[in-house]
C-alpha cells in the first residue's frame, strides 16, 4: 500500500514533514544535555527519604533529522527513564531537552510536544486500555489533540500496519496476539503524525519471527513517513540492524555514542567491549569461553565514585577509582565518542593514550 | 547403557471451554550426559513438553497419550511417594523466573537444605552443609554468608545461581531449564550459561534446554530439536542445525536472528503467526506460513526423513535435498 491510499487527513502532514521542520536540516531533532533524574527511595515509620536511585546522571545526546538512535544499556542502566524524560511521561530534576530549537518548558509545552514525539512500549498488551477497541485506541490522541478526522486515520493507519480495519477495527486488544496488539501500538503512535517514535523495547516481547516482521515494518514507516527513532534494546543485533548509531549506557551515564559501523569494528570503552562479546556467538565451533564480565551491574542508589564501571573493568587503575571521565572524541575519528580514560592521554592512567589493550 | 530419556509418540491435549492439541505425537530421545537445545517460539509445546516429563500438568484437564521413559522409569505411571522421589531426584528444574521460583519466606540455605534432607534423608546440619558446598559450585561469592540470605536479598543473576544449586543439590540424571537466562542481561545471562556447561560436565547429568533463541542453543547444547505447533520439525548436532538447516522453518528462524544481516536490507520475516492448535495438525502445521508449500503439504503430514543417524528433518522439501547428495 502506497502512501496515495492513506486518508486525506494523514496527507498535508506526511507528505510535507519540510512544513513542520523549523530548525532546517542541520538542526538535530533533539538535544539532550546534562539531563538528571534521581528516584527518591522512601522508607522507615515515617516515610522519609532514605537513599536516591541514580537512575540517569548527566545524559547529554543529540539525535540527527531522520536518523535512528540505537540506545543499548544492562537492566537499570536508565535507558527507559531517558526515553520517558524524553517524552514529558516523568519530570526531570535537571537538564534540558531541546526539540527542533525549542527548549521543552520554555518555548515548547508538553503537549505540543506530544504532537510531535509519540511512544511504543515493549509490554503490549498493558499499554493499551482493555476496554477500548482498537480502533478508538488508536483514534483516541488524535480525539485529544483535536486533530481532524481521527477514525479515518486510524483505520488507514491500521491498513498500513497491516490489520486490516474491517477485520481488526471493533476487536479488543485481548483478541488479539502479540504482534499484532505491537502493530495496534505503532500504528496509535503513528496517528499523531508524529517526527519522532521512541520504541522501548518495541519488539523484545515478540518471537523471533514475528519481531522480523515488526523490523520490517519499522523500515518501511521510517522511510514513507520521514521518521526519526530513538530505539532501546537489550538485543545487539536487533539494534545493529535498524539504527545509524549507537549509544551505550551503563548505570545512568552514556559510556560511548558512535556510528553502527564504527562502534562494531571497534568498541572503545571496555564496558562496551564486554557487552559486545557477551552476546553468544552463532558457532558452535567457537563457542565463548570466558565470561567478559563477572558478577551483575552494581546498585544504582550508590553507584561507585569516579568511572562507574571500574569496579568491574579489567583496565581500572587508581584515577578510575577518583575521577570521572569525560566523554570525548577518539583520536582521528570525532564522531565516535568514549568516555574512558584509557582513551585521554592526559587523564594520569598508566595506560592512558594507548586505546583499550586486547 | 539405558538411553536416558525415551520419548516415543508423545501427544498431549488441554480439556476445557476449548481443546488445545499442545503436544503432537513427538518422539525424542537423549543418551547420557547429553545436552539437547529444545528450540521453539511462544506456544510451540516446548516448555509442556518438559512439564509433561516432570509430572507437573493438571491431571484433570490434561489428556496423555505415548510412552516416557527416564533412565527406564516410566515416568507417566508414576504416582504419590514415587513421583515426590523422581522430582528432584531423578530429574528436577530450573525455570525463568527464580523470583517466582524460590520461596520468600525461607532463606536459600534452608530451601536447598529441605531438598536434601527430602532426597537423601540427612540430618539438617549435614544438609545445610551440602547447600554451602552447592553454592560454591555454582560460584555464589562468599557463600557462607548468602546461605543465609532470602531470595529478595540476591540480584536476578545470584537468585538463578542459588535455582540451579537448588536444582542440582540431589545430582539428578537430567536437569531441564525452562528458559533460565531469558529474564537476565547479557552479561549475566552468558556467565549462567558457562556456569551450566562446566556443571553439565562435572556432574555428568544429561541438559534439556529449553529457549527461544538460537545463540542461547549455539552456546550451550550439543544437539537441537527445534519444535513447532507442538511437534519436532527438525532435530540434529548443533552445528547442523546452524550450518545446514533443511526445514523451512528452522532456516527463517536462523534469518530472524539478524546476526549476520546486513544492516538495512529487508529481513527475509516468515509471514503470518503460529496456529491456534484447536484442532490436531492433519496437515504441514507450517504450510499457511510457508514459501515453498505445495498442495501436498496442505493434504496430509509431512514425511519425516533421517538424513543421517539422529537427524531428522519434518518437511517434503528435504527429500529431494537427499538424492541431490
Amino acid at each position: 500500500m502506497s502512501a496515495t491510499d492513506l486518508s486525506p487527513a494523514l496527507k498535508p502532514k506526511t507528505a510535507a514533514p519540510e512544513s513542520r521542520d523549523k530548525g532546517g536540516p542541520a538542526q538535530p531533532l533533539v538535544i539532550v544535555k546534562d539531563l538528571q533524574k534521581h528516584f527518591p527511595v522512601r522508607g522507615g515509620i515515617l516515610g522519609r527519604t532514605q537513599a536516591m536511585v541514580q537512575a540517569v546522571d548527566g545524559v547529554s545526546f543529540e539525535v540527527k533529522k531522520g536518523e535512528t538512535l540505537g540506545i543499548v544499556g544492562e537492566s537499570g542502566c536508565g535507558k527507559s527513564t531517558t526515553a520517558r524524560l524524553l517524552i514529558g511521561l516523568i519530570e526531570k530534576d535537571k537538564g534540558e531537552i531541546i526539540f527542533d530549537g525549542q527548549g521543552l518548558g520554555e518555548t515548547l509545552s508538553l503537549k505540543d510536544l506530544r504532537k510531535d514525539v509519540q511512544m511504543v512500549f515493549q509490554d503490549s498488551y498493558a499499554s493499551l486500555n482493555p476496554r477500548l477497541t482498537i480502533e478508538d485506541s488508536v483514534a483516541f490522541g488524535a480525539k485529544v489533540q483535536g486533530l481532524d478526522d481521527p477514525n479515518g486515520r486510524a483505520r488507514s493507519l491500521m491498513a498500513r500496519v497491516g490489520l486490516d480495519p474491517d477485520r481488526f477495527a471493533h476487536r479488543y486488544p485481548h483478541e488479539l496476539s502479540g504482534g499484532q496488539r505491537q502493530r495496534v501500538n505503532i500504528a496509535r503512535a503513528l496517528a499523531m503524525s508524529p517526527r519522532l517514535v521512541v520504541l522501548d523495547e518495541a519488539v523484545s516481547a515478540l518471537d523471533k519471527s514475528v519481531e522480523a516482521q515488526v523490523l520490517n515494518l519499522l523500515s518501511d514507516l521510517r522511510r514513507e513517513f520521514g521518521l526519526t527513532y530513538i530505539f532501546i534494546s537489550h538485543d545487539l543485533n536487533v539494534v545493529r540492524y535498524i539504527s545509524d548509531r549507537i549509544l551505550v549506557m551503563y548505570l545512568g551515564e552514556v559510556v560511548e555514542v558512535a556510528p553502527v559501523d564504527s562502534i562494531w569494528q571497534e568498541q572503545a570503552h571496555p564496558y562496551t567491549r564486554s557487552l559486545f562479546s557477551a552476546m553468544p556467538s552463532m558457532d558452535p565451533d567457537s563457542r565463548t569461553q570466558e565470561p567478559p564480565l563477572a558478577g551483575d551491574p552494581p546498585n544504582p542508589i550508590d553507584p561507585p565514585k569516579g568511572c562507574r564501571f571500574h569496579t568491574r573493568c579489567r583496565f581500572a587503575s587508581e584515577v578510575c577509582k577518583t575521577r570521572v571521565p569525560k566523554l570525548m572524541g577518539l583520536p582521528g575519528n570525532a564522531e565516535h565518542l568514549a568516555a574512558c580514560h584509557l582513551h585521554d592521554a592526559t587523564s594520569g592512567h598508566p595506560k592512558a593514550g594507548q586505546g583499550v589493550p586486547q | 547403557m539405558t538411553k536416558l530419556l525415551d520419548i516415543q509418540n508423545l501427544t498431549l491435549r488441554f480439556k476445557g471451554k476449548r481443546t488445545v492439541h499442545a503436544i503432537n505425537d513427538v518422539s525424542l530421545s537423549m543418551e547420557q550426559g547429553e545436552t539437547l537445545a529444545l528450540l521453539g517460539e511462544s506456544g510451540s509445546g516446548k516448555s509442556v513438553t518438559l512439564k509433561a516429563l516432570l509430572g507437573l500438568l493438571p491431571p484433570k484437564r490434561t489428556e496423555i497419550e505415548g510412552k516416557i521413559e527416564v533412565n527406564g522409569t516410566d515416568v507417566l505411571s508414576l504416582s504419590g511417594k514415587k513421583l515426590q522421589k523422581y522430582r528432584g531426584g531423578e530429574v528436577s528444574m530450573v525455570f525463568q523466573e527464580p523470583a517466582l521460583a524460590l520461596d520468600p519466606v525461607y532463606t536459600v540455605g534452608h530451601q536447598i537444605a529441605e531438598s536434601v534432607m527430602r532426597h537423601k534423608g540427612v540430618s539438617k546440619a549435614d544438609a545445610m552443609s551440602t547447600a554451602l558446598d552447592m553454592l560454591d559450585r555454582v560460584r555464589i561469592p562468599s557463600a557462607n554468608r548468602r546461605l543465609h540470605n532470602y531470595p529478595h536479598e540476591l540480584s536476578g543473576g545470584m537468585r538463578q545461581r542459588v535455582m540451579i544449586a537448588l536444582a542440582l543439590a540431589c545430582r539428578p540424571r537430567l536437569l531441564l531449564a525452562d528458559e533460565p537466562t531469558t529474564a537476565l542481561d547479557a552479561t549475566v545471562q552468558i556467565q549462567i550459561l558457562l556456569l551450566l556447561r562446566e556443571l553439565q560436565k562435572e556432574f555428568g547429568m544429561g541438559v534439556i534446554f529449553v529457549t527461544h533463541d538460537i545463540g542461547v542453543a549455539v552456546e550451550i547444547s550439543e544437539r537441537v530439536a527445534v519444535m513447532y505447533a507442538g511437534q519436532i520439525v527438525e532435530e540434529g548436532t548443533t552445528s547442523e542445525i546452524i550450518k545446514s538447516a533443511k526445514h523451512p522453518y528452522t532456516q527463517g528462524l536462523l534469518a530472524a536472528n539478524l546476526h549476520d544481516v546486513e544492516r538495512g536490507a529487508r529481513l527475509n520475516a516468515i509471514p503470518g503467526a503460529p496456529p491456534s492448535l484447536e484442532t490436531k495438525p492433519d496437515a504441514c502445521s507450517f504450510a499457511p506460513r510457508c514459501a515453498h508449500a505445495t498442495a501436498e503439504c496442505r493434504a496430509a503430514l509431512p514425511p519425516v526423513f533421517t538424513p543421517a543417524p539422529r537427524r531428522r528433518v519434518a518437511c517434503v522439501m528435504a527429500e529431494p535435498a537427499i538424492a541431490a547428495q
